[in-house]
C-alpha cells in the first residue's frame, strides 16, 4: 500500500465527515426493526412469558439460544484482537479496531437476553451482591450468578481494550475539525497530546490489557458452558462443554468478523485497507476452528452414544434422526460440508466473496447449535411422560429480529464516530517513513512502531 | 432431634383416581390454567399420576405413578438458583420462597423430575373456584416458579399446636391434602427421623425403589413397586 499518511487520513475520516441517504435509510430501518423488538419486550412484560413459545419442559430456547449466539459472536473481535496483538501478528492492524467493536455490542446484546428471559425482569438486581436490610445474599454457587460477574468483567474489559487505542485517533479529528466536533472529539479523547509519556503509557497499557483479556475471554465462555454443564440434564451434562463453547465461539466470531469486514470494504470504499490477504489470513483461522469444531462434536456424539444411557439417548436420538435432525445435519452442512472446502482451497479462501459464502453459513449454523444444545435436552428429558416440544412465537422470533437490527445499527454508529481502523496503527505499520506520518515527533518517541 | 418428612407411595395400591391431583388443586390454591393453555403444556399440578402402559393390545397393563417432588436431599434445583428461591429447609424440605423468586427457570430445567411450575400469566381459576381460596396458601403471581411444600401450612400448623400443647408431634396426626384424600391409601406421610413412624418403616421395604436412582438426588420419596403377585394372578 503506497498512500501518503494524508492519503490515509483522509480515506478513514471520510465516514465520519460525510454521510450518504444510504446511511440515513438503513439506519431507519434497523431502528425501525430495534423500536417492533423494544415494543415486544415491553408487550411480553406486560402479559408475561405466556405470550411467548416457552412451555413446560421447554423453559428456555429462542432468548438462551441468542444469549449464547451472541457471547459466541463477541469472542471475534477482543480475543482474536489481543492474541494477534501478543503475536505482533502485522496483517492484524486493519482488523483489530472494527473486531474489538463487534464484542463490545454484541457482548451488550447478548448481556440483555437474561434479562428479556426472566419472569419478573424488574428485580434482576437482586443478582448483584448489595449488603441489604433482609441480610439476604445472591446464591454463590448459582452458575447464572458466575454468568453476571463474567459477562460484566468481559465487558467492562473489552470496551477499555476498544477505547484505548483510540485516543490517539479522537486527537487526531479533534485537530483536524473545528466547531462542535472539536469541543466534542476534544473530550472523549481525554486531553491526548501525543507526548513521548502518553505513548509509553498507551503502549503499556495495551500490553498488559492484550495479555489480560485473553483468560476473561476464555473464561467468560467456559462460564456460559457452565450455565448448561452444572444441570443434571441429558445433553448438557458433559465436562467437554468448557473447551466445546470457547472453540464455538471464536468459529462464530471470526466467521462475524469476515462479514462485516466486508460489509464495511464495500460500504465505506475500504478496498485498499481491507485486503484480500487479511480475508485469507482469516479464512485460515477459520478453517482451523472448522476443524477443531467438527472434532469436538464428533466426540462429544460418540461418547454419548458408546455411553447409551437411555436419559443421554431419547436426547441423542432426536438429534440424530428424530424431531430436531433436519435442524442438526443443516448445522453439520452450514458449520462443516460447506466452509471447509471453500476454506481449504487457497484460490477460493483468497478471493473475499468465496470467503463471505464460508462465513454465512458458519453464524446459521452456529446459531443452530446452540439451538440444538438447550431444546432437544429439555423436549426430551428423562420421563417420557413429560416429553414436549417447541415452536417460537412471534414475539421471540420479532426480538431475535431485533437483535440482529441492534448490531448492525450500533455498527453503523459507531462507523460514524471511531475511525473504523486504527490510523495511528496504520501508519505504525508502513514499511516506509520517508516521509513523516502527521504524529511523527510522538511516534518517534515512542520507539520502534511495534506499540500496542 | 428433627423433623425429616418424607412419603411412601404403593404403586400397588394406587388407582390412577386423581383424588390427590384435585385435593392439591384445592389446598394450595393452583391456578387452573384453562383447556388452551394447559394444551401448550403449561398446566400446573403439584402432583400428577404418570400412566406407563405394559404390552401389547389386549395384553395391556397400565402402570400409575404419581409424581410430586421428591425433596430430594441433594436437590439438582437448589444451588442453581441465583437468588436462594430455591432452598433446603431445616426439615429437608426443597423450599420455594415465592417472593424471592426471579423467574430464571434455571431450577425447572435443573429438576430431572418435571415437579417445578413456571407462572406464564397471572393466574386464573375456573368459577367458583375462584371464591374458595385456602387463606393459608398465597396466591403466586406470573413469572415465578411453584411446586409441591408438602402442604408445609399443615406442618407448620400441627407443629405450633403440638408446642402450645406441650407434646411431640405423633405420627400420622396431620398428612398432606393428597394423602389425605387418597382413598386407596397409596400415600404415606410422615417423620423419616422416627424409626417407628408408618413411613420409616414402609420406606426400608424390599419393595422400595428412589426414582431416577441414578442420578444422585437422594429423594425422600420412596416408591413401593407393585409385587409379582399381580403377575402370577394374572397368569
Amino acid at each position: 500500500m503506497n498512500k501518503t499518511p494524508e492519503q490515509i487520513n483522509k480515506d478513514l475520516l471520510r465516514p465520519i465527515y460525510h454521510a450518504t441517504w444510504r446511511f440515513y435509510a438503513t439506519a431507519a430501518v434497523l431502528a425501525a426493526l430495534v423500536a417492533a423488538a423494544l415494543f415486544a419486550w415491553v408487550y411480553q412484560m406486560y402479559y408475561g412469558l405466556g405470550i411467548s413459545g416457552l412451555n413446560r419442559p421447554v423453559f428456555w430456547a429462542f432468548y438462551i439460544t441468542n444469549f449464547v449466539f451472541w457471547i459466541g459472536i463477541s469472542h471475534a473481535g477482543t480475543l482474536i484482537s489481543a492474541i494477534l496483538r501478543v503475536c505482533n501478528a502485522g496483517w492484524r492492524r486493519p482488523v483489530t479496531r472494527c473486531a474489538e467493536a463487534i464484542t463490545v455490542f454484541s457482548l451488550s446484546i447478548a448481556g440483555l437476553f437474561p434479562l428479556i428471559h426472566l419472569g419478573r425482569p424488574w428485580l434482576f438486581f437482586w443478582l448483584i451482591p448489595y449488603p441489604s436490610e433482609r441480610g439476604i445474599w445472591p446464591q454463590f454457587r448459582s452458575p447464572l450468578l458466575w454468568d453476571f460477574f463474567a459477562i460484566n468483567t468481559y465487558l467492562i474489559g473489552s470496551v477499555t481494550f476498544l477505547l484505548l487505542p483510540s485516543f490517539p485517533d479522537f486527537a487526531l479529528i479533534r485537530d483536524r475539525a473545528s466547531g462542535w466536533r472539536r469541543k466534542v472529539y476534544g473530550i472523549i479523547s481525554l486531553g491526548w497530546r501525543g507526548t513521548p509519556k502518553q505513548w509509553h503509557r498507551l503502549e503499556m497499557a495495551m500490553r498488559i490489557m492484550a495479555v489480560a483479556i485473553i483468560p476473561v475471554a476464555v473464561s467468560v465462555h467456559t462460564i456460559v458452558s457452565w450455565d448448561f454443564a452444572m444441570a443434571p440434564v441429558p445433553g448438557w451434562h458433559s465436562t467437554i462443554f468448557g473447551p466445546y463453547f470457547v472453540a464455538g465461539a471464536i468459529f462464530s466470531g471470526i466467521a462475524a468478523l469476515i462479514v462485516a469486514m466486508a460489509l464495511l470494504r464495500k460500504l465505506l470504499h475500504l478496498e485498499e485497507y481491507l485486503r484480500p490477504i487479511h480475508f485469507d489470513n482469516l479464512g485460515k483461522l477459520l478453517l482451523v476452528m472448522s476443524l477443531l469444531w467438527f472434532y469436538f462434536v464428533f466426540a462429544e456424539r460418540l461418547t454419548t452414544w458408546y455411553g447409551n444411557f437411555p436419559g443421554e439417548m431419547s436426547v441423542f436420538w432426536s438429534t440424530q434422526i428424530g424431531r430436531f435432525s433436519p435442524l442438526f445435519w443443516t448445522m453439520v452442512f452450514c458449520n462443516f460440508l460447506i466452509p471447509a472446502p471453500i476454506l481449504a482451497i487457497k484460490s477460493l479462501r483468497n478471493k473475499i466473496g468465496w470467503t463471505v459464502a464460508a462465513s454465512i453459513p458458519i453464524i446459521i449454523g452456529m446459531w443452530l447449535e446452540r439451538f440444538l444444545i438447550i431444546v432437544p435436552s429439555l423436549s426430551y428429558k428423562y420421563l417420557p411422560y413429560n416429553f414436549g416440544t417447541y415452536w417460537p412465537s412471534w414475539v421471540e422470533i420479532i426480538i431475535t429480529i431485533g437483535t440482529f437490527a441492534a448490531m448492525g445499527l450500533l455498527y453503523l454508529i459507531f462507523s460514524r464516530i471511531f475511525p473504523i481502523i486504527s490510523i495511528w496503527e496504520l501508519k505504525l505499520g508502513m514499511p516506509k517513513k520517508e516521509e513523516a506520518p502527521e504524529l511523527a515527533p510522538a511516534e518517534a518517541a515512542a520507539g520502534q512502531p511495534q506499540a500496542g | 432431634m428433627g423433623h425429616r418428612w418424607g412419603m411412601v407411595i404403593d404403586e400397588d395400591r394406587c388407582t390412577g383416581c386423581e383424588a390427590c391431583v384435585a385435593a392439591c388443586h384445592a389446598e394450595n390454591n393452583i391456578a387452573t390454567v384453562g383447556d388452551d393453555e394447559a394444551s401448550r403444556g403449561r398446566a400446573l399440578h403439584w402432583i400428577r399420576v404418570e400412566r406407563y402402559y405394559e404390552g401389547d393390545f389386549p395384553d395391556i397393563r397400565v402402570k400409575y405413578r404419581p409424581v410430586l417432588c421428591q425433596q430430594c436431599s441433594d436437590a439438582p434445583c437448589e444451588p442453581v438458583c441465583p437468588t436462594y428461591a430455591s432452598y433446603q429447609n431445616d426439615e429437608g424440605l426443597n423450599a420455594q420462597v415465592y417472593n424471592r423468586c426471579i423467574g430464571t427457570r434455571y431450577c425447572a430445567n435443573a429438576c430431572p423430575y418435571m415437579v417445578r411450575f413456571f407462572n406464564f400469566y397471572n393466574p386464573v381459576w375456573d368459577k367458583p373456584l375462584d371464591l374458595q381460596f385456602n387463606p393459608d396458601v398465597s396466591l403466586r403471581s406470573v413469572g415465578i416458579m411453584e411446586k409441591c411444600t408438602f402442604c408445609i401450612q399443615r406442618i407448620k400448623a400441627a407443629e405450633i399446636k403440638a408446642k402450645a400443647e406441650k407434646r411431640p408431634l405423633k405420627d400420622g396426626e396431620f398428612n398432606p391434602a393428597c394423602v389425605q384424600s387418597c382413598p386407596a391409601g397409596a400415600l404415606i406421610f410422615g417423620d423419616l427421623n422416627d424409626p417407628d413412624s408408618r413411613v420409616s418403616r414402609l420406606s426400608k421395604s424390599s419393595r422400595g425403589t428412589t426414582f431416577l436412582e441414578e442420578l444422585g438426588t437422594h429423594p425422600k420419596v420412596v416408591y413401593l413397586k407393585r409385587d409379582t403377585w399381580h403377575d402370577e394372578q394374572n397368569a
